[in-house]
């Protein structure tokens, strides 16, 4: 059993790779974020699929979610850049931009 | 032999060319003003629709004294409807005569609007309208109190009764009820409206080349967008004070020193400006976005140095106060006592 250092340890490391890392699997899922708007309202995902979150708009957005209370956040991305987030676990999360709080969409997780 | 040029062709080609480029320029201009075009209909939401007994409930909560502790202050002391719904103050005073953090921003056009409070900390209008009358240095009020305090007048018992019948006063529908009236605080049309419906003459020269400049090199519009001139989001446009704003709220690093971008409505009644009302004049608001910001790591991506001329900033002022709506006057409402 790991001690409470190397456990937080993991965790930190697992949260870094989820939020970081852009998806290349198969099965993840495109959003773009354009006219302070993402594409999707709502999306339905199987646990361990990924989001790709496309920054298609001139001015700078910031992705965020909480995940079993733990937030998630892709940090500023500049117009063109992208990033994604892997939603592993089943739920509802609301995705939401950090600076412009009218951007959110639902991603529901079975 | 060289085909030779005749004088009326080149003549020709100039003006289409011209007239071309005017046409792109008309379009370009009529998509901008399209951008900004008023709602027909006020928002609210499906859990607490509009009814015209809490508009009205709502409507005297907001002036009632005795929703603060010591019945001296009202919404609309700070929220004041003749300074465009704001109290023409750095910073407020609440009822224990102490100063507040942060200018009061106004209430105007908030139906449309997302998190409320300069940080963002309400989810709801609902939420927000509790907060100041329960705030220690603002109205510094025990809901419990006042609930029974408001139960003591039969006039309100009977409001609250048409208003929520069968539930008569809670704290809850004193949330909905001023957020209910709070809603129906609209800007009336202003010159610049006038002009985006097609009256040419409803605003000068200066102000027309100042919503070109807002729109393109000044760059206001990235962020002062829409009907209202925001899109209600979050930036830290260098002010330079501690004052860590969103990021108290939400602990993203982008947030640091970011307050909420404020509408513009009205805006020409509404100084001093910024979150600490630190700026007096819009020349001075105007120079602040053309280079008198200060440079940290949080500043905003969207604050870049804007190197305008002293015209430009002449004709974005005098567009800005294009804005500016003569609302019909607010009547102060009848108290149940």
């Amino acid at each position: 059993m790991l001690s409470t250092p190397y456990k937080n340890a993991t965790i930190c490391l697992g949260l870094l790779v989820a939020c970081t890392a852009p998806s290349f699997s198969d099965d993840s899922v495109k959003v773009t974020q354009k006219g302070k708007q993402f594409s999707e309202k709502q999306l339905s995902l199987k646990a361990g699929q990924s989001v790709l979150f496309v920054n298609d708009d001139n001015v700078a957005h910031n992705v965020y979610t909480i995940i079993k209370g733990k937030k998630q956040d892709l940090g500023l991305q500049k117009p063109n850049e992208e990033n994604s987030i892997a939603f592993e676990q089943s739920g509802t999360y609301r995705v939401r931009c950090a600076i412009h709080p009218k951007m959110k969409m639902v991603v529901k997780v079975e | 032999m060289k085909p030779k040029i005749s004088r009326t062709m080149i003549i020709f080609v100039t003006v289409i060319a011209a007239s071309m480029l005017s046409s792109l320029a008309n379009a370009d201009s009529a998509l901008m003003r399209d951008g900004f075009k008023r709602p027909t209909d006020i928002p609210f939401p499906e859990e607490n629709g509009y009814t015209d007994a809490k508009a009205v409930l709502g409507k005297m909560l907001f002036f009632d004294p005795r929703l603060s502790r010591e019945n001296n202050i009202t919404c609309a002391s700070c929220h004041n409807p003749s300074f465009a719904w704001e109290d023409a103050q750095t910073t407020s005073v609440g009822t224990p005569m102490s100063r507040l953090g942060r200018h009061t921003p106004t209430v105007l056009n908030l139906a449309w609007g997302e998190l409320f409070f300069w940080d963002g900390r309400s989810e709801s209008l609902e939420e927000q309208a509790l907060g100041p009358i329960q705030a220690g240095g603002e109205m510094a009020q025990d809901l419990d109190l006042l609930i029974a305090e408001l139960k003591a007048v039969s006039g309100y018992v009977d409001m609250f009764e048409a208003a929520f019948p069968r539930e008569g006063i809670t704290a809850e529908n004193i949330g909905k009820a001023i957020a209910t009236y709070e809603r129906t605080i609209v800007s009336a049309k202003a010159p610049f409206d006038h002009w985006i419906e097609g009256d040419e003459n409803a605003i000068n020269a200066a102000a027309k080349r100042g919503f070109e400049l807002f729109n393109t090199k000044a760059k206001c519009a990235s962020c002062h967008d829409g009907w209202n001139f925001t899109d209600w989001s979050f930036h830290d446009i260098g002010l330079g004070d501690a004052d860590e704003g969103r990021y108290e709220v939400l602990d993203i690093d982008v947030l640091k020193h970011s307050f909420k971008t404020p509408g513009l409505r009205n805006i020409n009644e509404r100084a001093p400006y910024m979150h600490n009302g630190s700026l007096a004049t819009l020349e001075e608001v105007v120079e602040h976005y053309d280079s008198g910001f200060v440079k940290r790591a949080s500043l905003s991506s969207e604050m870049q140095e804007l190197n305008l001329t002293k015209g430009e900033k002449h004709d974005l002022v005098a567009f800005i106060k294009t804005l500016s709506s003569n609302d019909p006057q607010v009547s102060l409402p009848k108290l149940p006592n």
